[in-house]
C-alpha cells in the first residue's frame, strides 16, 4: 500500500530525500578529506577494521534474537537487551570465584565454557519466561500493546538487577590467554580475543544457519514465521515453537552477552540498552525477520561504526569523534526505515511483514 | 512395586487439586516476597510503621502478601467448587508456603554469607525477617502467620459486603496516610500545629493506636454514611445547603489569596481593618446565596439535561481553581517544588497526549521536544555562548525566550516528524527513541560545546521576572506552571472534539480508513507531533529556569519512559488521566525519597501490569481506545508502514 504514496511526490519527501543527500554528501566530504589528511595509517584503520568485526559479531549475535522473533510474533522485543545483560550477569557469579581460585589460568578453555554456559542458561530461561509472563497473554492484543510491555520489562529486569545486585560494574577479570596471546602483520596487532570472538560468533551463527534450515524444529519456526494460523492446522504446536525462538534468541544473546563482557571488562545492569537498540538496528539493517539478514547487518554495523566517526568526521575537524559514534548507529537505523524498509538485502519474508 | 507407589503417588497428587493451586499461588507470591526481601525494599519499608513501635510496613506488606496468596487461591478452587475444606485448605496452604519460603530464605541468609551477590543479604534482613526473634522459633512464626493471614484471605470473602467495604477503604485510608506520614505531618505543621502536638494521631514512625483508630473510623464512616449524605444532598435544601457551603468555602479561599496579593503589591494594605474583610466577605457570600436562591434548577425543577445544577457546577470549579492556587501556600516551600514537577510532567503528559493518546503516534523519543525547549531557553537566556554574548544577541529575559522556544520545539517535532511520517507502530517507537537519544548525544558532545556547554550544561539561567519580582521560589514558579497547565489543559480540551482531533482520533483507530475519509495524513501526523513538542517545550523552558542550570543528563530517556508510564497509567487520551497518572507517578516518589532508586522498578512493573490487566487505564477517556486494528488472518502488519 506504499507505493500509492511513493508515485505522489509531497513536499515531504522532497525534504525527506534534502535531509538524506545532505547527510551523504556531509559523508562523502569528511571521507575524503580525511583520507586526504592522511593522519591514520593503514595499521590503525586495520586494528579499527578488526575490532569492528568483533563488535558487529556481538550485534550480529543480538540481532539473531530481535529478527527471529520479530520473525515469529511480529513485535520487537524491547526487553532482548536485558536478555543479553543477564547472562554475562549472572555468569560473573561463576567466573570470578574460578578466577580467584586460579582455576581460569590453569583450565582457561573449559571455565570459558562453563561461563559462557551459565549465561547461556540464564539469559535463555529470562526469555522464555518473558514470552510466558508478558508476551503470551497478549499475542491476540494489538500491536502496540506488547511492544509498551516489552519497554515496560525491559525497565523491571534493568532495575531488578540492580536492586539484587547492586548498581556497581562487575569488573570481568582477564583472561590470561586471550588478552597476552596476538599476532602482527606489520605493526598492525591482531589480538587472539577478538579473533575468538569472531569465530565463536560465526560457529554459532552457523550453527543456528543450519539448525533452521535443516532440523524440523527449525522447519517448524519458519512455518510458523510465515502463517501461525496454518501451521498450527499442519499439527505444529504454536506456543511451544514460539517458546524456542525464544529460547534460540535468548542463548545467543548469553553468548554474545559473555563476549561482550569478555571484550569491554565490564557489565553493569544498563549495559544492554546501548547494544540492544544497535542491534535492532542491524536487524533492520539486514531485513527484519531475515537471517542471515541479521548476521550480515550485525558485521555491517559494527565495522560502519568503528570506521565511521573517525572516516567521517575527523575530516570536518570536529573534536573527538568518537563521542558520536552512537549518533552514526542512530541516524543509519533512521536512513535505512526511511530509504529502505525492507532492510539492504531484501526480506525474505512476505513483503507484508515490513 | 516402584512404579506402583509412584502412580500412588501421581492419583494423590491429582486428587489434591485445591492444594496444588494453593501451592502455585503460594509460590508466587512467596516468590514476590522473596524478591522484595532480596532486592531490600523489605528493608526501606521497615523504615516505615503503620503502628509506631508495634507493627512496620515490612511486616504488613508480608502479611499482606499471604492474605493475597489466601484469596487468589481461594478465588480459583472456587471455580470449581464451593466446600469450605478446600477453599479453607488451598488457602491456609498457600499462605503458609509464603511464610515457608521466606523462613527457608532467612536459614540461608543467617547461615550462608551471600552479599558478595545479593547485596541485601544482610544480618539486618535476617533480623527483619524473624521479627527479633531466635531462629527456630521465628521459622514457625512466619509459618503459622502465614497460614493464618491465608485462612483469613479466604474467609474475607464471607464477611458482609457492607463490612468488606468499610474495613477495605478504613484499612486503605490506614495505610496511605501511614505512608504518607511525613506529608501529612508537614502539612499540619503548616496548619499551626507543630508535630509535637500531633501525639493524637502520631507515634514513633507510625500512627499511634488514637490514629489508627480515628483513621478507621473515617475510612468506615465515610463508606457507611456516603449513600445518606447522597440522598441528603439531592433533596432542595440539602443542595441548598451543600452548595451554600461550597460556595462560601471557595468565596472565602479567593478572599484570603486577594489579601496575600495584595499585600505582595500594596504592604501598607495590612493596616486594612478586619471590619472591611469581613464585610466583603459577607457580601460576596449574601451575592452567592442570591444566586443560589435565583437557580432555577435548585427549585425542584431539575432538568434532564444536566447531571448537575449549573450553580452546583460553578461551585464546583471556583473551589477546585480556588484550592489548587490556594495549595502552595498551604503545604510549604518544599512540597511546593514537588508541585511544580508535577506540573511540569502535566505539561509533558498532556503534550505526549496528544501524540500518543489522541493521534495514536507512540514517540519515544519525546524528551527531546523537551530537551529543545530548555536548551533554547538556556541558550538565549544565559550568557554561555560568548560570540553571541558580547554582540549582544543573547541574554534575553525569559519571558522572551519562552514563545522561541516553544516555536522551535514545534519546528523540531515537524522536522523529527517527517522522516517518520511513513512508520507506523514499534518502528516509529524505536526510531523516536533513536532520535531523543542522538539530541542527547549532541548535547552531550565537544562539537556544541562552545554554544551549550557540553558535558558541563549551561549555568546560571536567569529566572523569570515579573514586574521587578523575580520568580525565585517554588512557590511563585508553582503559580506560572498553574497558568501554563490550565492553558494547555484549556487547549487539549477544546482540540479534543474539534475538527481536528476527530481527525487525529479517526487516524488513531485506522490510517487507511482514515485516509479513505479525506484526512490528510501527512499535515494531521505533523500537526500532532508539532502540538506535543510545543507543549513539552513550553515544559522546559520553565524546567532550565527552574533549575537554573541545565545538563544533558537530565534529558534521558527515562524521562520519556517516565511521561508514557503516567499517560499509560492514567488512561491514553484521557485528559484527567494525565493529571492523575502524575499525582501517583510523580508525587508519590517525591514523597517516598527513600524509594527513589526503585522508582523505574515500579514504573517497568506498571507498564507491564497495565498492559496485563488495565491497558486502557484509571481514568479511562471516554471513546474507548483502541491501539490499532487487527485484521483476521492477515496479522498485525498488513499495511506497510
Amino acid at each position: 500500500m506504499g507505493q500509492r504514496w511513493r508515485l505522489r511526490i509531497e513536499p515531504t519527501t522532497l525534504v525527506v530525500w534534502g535531509i538524506g543527500l545532505a547527510i551523504l554528501a556531509f559523508v562523502l566530504v569528511g571521507t575524503v578529506s580525511t583520507l586526504r589528511g592522511g593522519v591514520y595509517s593503514l595499521s590503525t584503520w586495520g586494528s579499527l577494521l578488526i575490532f569492528g568485526l568483533a563488535q558487529g559479531a556481538i550485534y550480529a549475535l543480538i540481532a539473531l534474537g530481535y529478527t527471529m522473533v520479530y520473525g515469529v510474533l511480529f513485535m520487537i522485543n524491547f526487553a532482548h537487551s536485558e536478555v543479553f545483560m543477564s547472562g554475562p550477569y549472572i555468569a560473573y557469579f561463576v567466573i570470578t570465584p574460578l578466577a580467584k581460585s586460579g582455576f581460569l589460568d590453569q583450565q582457561p578453555i573449559l571455565s570459558l565454557l562453563l561461563t559462557l554456559l551459565v549465561a547461556m542458561a540464564v539469559s535463555t530461561t529470562l526469555a522464555v519466561t518473558l514470552e510466558r509472563v508478558a508476551y503470551r497473554p497478549l499475542r491476540k492484543a494489538p500491536r502496540l500493546v506488547p511492544l509498551i510491555t516489552a519497554i515496560g520489562a525491559s525497565f523491571f529486569i534493568q532495575y531488578a538487577f540492580r536492586s539484587l545486585f547492586g548498581a556497581d560494574f562487575k569488573v570481568y577479570p582477564d583472561v590470561a590467554l586471550l588478552e597476552e596471546t596476538s599476532w602482527y602483520i606489520d605493526t598492525l596487532q591482531i589480538r587472539l580475543l577478538y579473533v575468538v570472538i569472531i569465530v565463536a560468533a560465526v560457529v554459532m551463527m552457523a550453527g543456528l544457519y543450519l539448525f533452521i534450515r535443516r532440523t524440523k524444529i527449525g522447519k517448524a519456526i519458519r512455518s510458523v514465521a510465515e502463517d501461525k494460523d496454518v501451521a498450527a492446522l499442519m499439527g505444529i504446536d504454536v506456543n511451544r515453537t514460539i517458546s524456542t525462538t525464544f529460547a534460540i534468541g535468548g542463548a545467543l544473546a548469553g553468548a554474545a552477552g559473555v563476549l561482550y563482557a569478555l571484550m569491554f571488562k565490564q557489565i553493569t545492569h544498563t549495559v544492554g540498552f546501548i547494544p540492544g537498540i544497535k542491534a535492532f538496528t542491524c536487524a533492520v539493517l539486514g531485513g527484519i525477520g531475515n537471517i542471515p539478514g541479521a548476521m550480515f547487518g550485525g558485521f555491517f554495523l559494527g565495522i560502519f561504526e568503528s570506521l565511521g566517526p573517525t572516516l567521517f568526521f575527523s575530516g570536518w575537524g570536529i573534536p573527538s569523534p568518537t563521542q558520536l559514534k552512537d549518533v552514526i548507529a542512530f541516524t543509519m537505523l533512521v536512513l535505512v526505515l526511511i530509504f529502505r524498509p525492507t532492510g539492504l538485502l531484501g526480506e525474505v519474508l512476505a513483503r507484508k511483514k515490513a | 512395586m516402584q512404579g506402583q507407589t509412584l502412580g500412588d503417588l501421581r492419583k494423590i497428587w491429582q486428587e489434591a487439586w485445591p492444594a496444588r493451586r494453593g501451592l502455585r499461588h503460594g509460590l508466587v507470591l512467596g516468590g514476590v516476597s522473596l524478591f522484595l526481601a532480596l532486592a531490600g525494599l523489605l528493608e526501606i519499608f521497615a523504615k516505615r510503621e503503620v503502628i509506631g513501635n508495634t507493627l512496620s510496613m515490612a511486616t504488613a506488606l508480608l502479611m499482606l502478601l499471604a492474605f493475597f496468596a489466601g484469596r487468589q487461591a481461594s478465588a480459583t478452587v472456587r471455580k470449581e467448587t464451593d466446600r469450605l475444606l478446600p477453599l479453607f485448605l488451598a488457602g491456609t496452604l498457600s499462605g503458609a508456603i509464603v511464610g515457608l519460603l521466606l523462613s527457608l530464605l532467612t536459614l540461608l541468609v543467617s547461615q550462608v554469607d551471600m552479599r558478595d551477590i545479593f547485596v541485601y543479604a544482610t544480618p539486618t534482613l535476617v533480623e527483619l525477617l524473624t521479627l527479633g526473634l531466635p531462629i527456630g522459633s521465628a521459622v514457625p512464626v512466619l509459618i503459622v502467620a502465614g497460614g493464618a493471614m491465608g485462612a483469613l484471605g479466604v474467609a474475607w470473602d464471607y464477611l458482609p459486603a457492607l463490612f468488606r467495604r468499610m474495613a477495605g477503604v478504613g484499612l486503605v485510608w490506614l495505610f496511605l496516610v501511614a505512608l504518607l506520614r511525613e506529608l501529612v505531618q508537614d502539612l499540619l505543621v503548616n496548619q499551626g500545629l507543630p508535630r509535637a502536638q500531633q501525639g493524637l494521631l502520631f507515634a514513633g514512625k507510625g500512627l499511634s493506636p488514637w490514629g489508627v483508630l480515628i483513621l478507621l473510623g473515617i475510612g468506615a464512616g465515610w463508606v457507611y454514611l456516603r449513600p445518606y449524605l447522597r440522598r441528603w444532598l439531592s433533596t432542595p435544601l440539602g443542595r441548598l445547603i451543600g452548595l451554600s457551603l461550597e460556595g462560601w468555602a471557595a468565596l472565602y479561599i479567593a478572599l484570603v489569596l486577594l489579601e496575600r496579593l495584595v499585600l505582595i503589591w500594596w504592604p501598607a494594605a495590612a493596616s486594612v481593618s478586619l471590619i472591611v474583610r469581613l464585610a466583603l466577605w459577607a457580601g460576596t457570600a449574601v451575592a452567592w446565596s442570591l444566586l443560589l436562591a435565583l437557580d432555577a434548577p435548585l427549585r425542584g425543577q431539575v432538568q434532564e439535561r444536566f447531571r448537575q445544577p449549573r450553580s452546583a457546577q460553578v461551585a464546583n470549579a471556583f473551589l477546585l481553581v480556588n484550592l489548587l492556587l490556594l495549595l502552595p501556600l498551604l503545604v510549604g516551600i518544599r512540597w511546593s517544588d514537588v508541585l511544580d514537577n508535577i506540573g511540569l510532567y502535566v505539561l509533558m503528559g498532556l503534550g505526549l497526549n496528544i501524540v500518543v493518546g489522541f493521534a495514536g503516534l507512540l514517540d519515544l523519543g519525546y524528551v527531546a521536544f523537551f530537551a529543545i525547549g530548555a536548551y533554547t531557553t538556556g541558550f538565549l537566556t544565559s550568557r554561555l555562548a560568548q560570540e553571541f554574548s558580547l554582540r549582544g544577541v543573547i541574554g534575553w529575559s525569559f519571558w522572551a525566550a519562552w514563545p522561541v522556544a516553544i516555536l522551535l520545539a514545534a519546528l523540531a517535532g515537524v522536522l523529527l516528524g517527517i522522516p517518520v511520517l511513513r512508520m507506523r507502530g514499534d518502528y516509529l517507537a524505536i526510531v523516536t527513541l533513536g532520535f531523543g537519544e542522538i539530541i542527547q548525544k549532541l548535547a552531550n558532545s565537544d562539537l556544541l560545546k562552545p554554544y551549550i556547554g557540553g558535558a558541563q550544561g549551561i549555568l546560571e539561567i536567569p529566572k523569570p521576572v515579573l514586574g521587578n519580582k523575580p520568580l525565585v521560589g517554588s512557590q511563585e514558579l508553582y503559580y506560572l506552571i498553574f497558568l501554563s497547565v490550565l492553558l494547555v489543559i484549556y487547549i487539549s480540551l477544546r482540540l479534543a472534539p474539534s475538527r481536528i482531533g476527530r481527525a487525529w482520533m479517526a487516524m488513531r483507530e485506522d490510517e487507511d480508513v482514515a485516509e479513505a475519509m479525506g484526512i490528510h495524513l501527512v499535515s494531521y501526523k505533523l500537526l500532532a507531533f508539532a502540538v506535543g513538542a510545543a507543549f513539552s517545550g513550553m515544559a522546559g523552558a520553565i524546567f532550565a529556569s527552574k533549575l537554573s542550570s541545565i545538563f544533558p543528563n537530565s534529558f534521558s530517556l527515562l524521562i520519556s519512559i517516565n511521561v508514557l508510564c503516567l499517560i499509560i497509567v492514567g488512561g491514553m487520551g484521557s485528559i484527567p488521566g494525565v493529571v492523575v497518572g502524575a499525582l501517583i507517578l510523580v508525587g508519590l516518589p517525591e514523597v517516598l525519597q527513600e524509594f527513589a532508586e526503585y522508582r523505574l522498578l515500579f514504573y517497568g512493573a506498571l507498564l507491564v501490569f497495565m498492559m496485563l490487566a488495565r491497558p486502557e487505564g484509571f481514568w479511562p477517556a471516554r471513546r474507548r481506545f483502541r491501539w490499532g486494528v487487527e485484521e483476521a488472518g492477515q496479522g498485525p502488519t498488513g499495511r506497510t508502514g
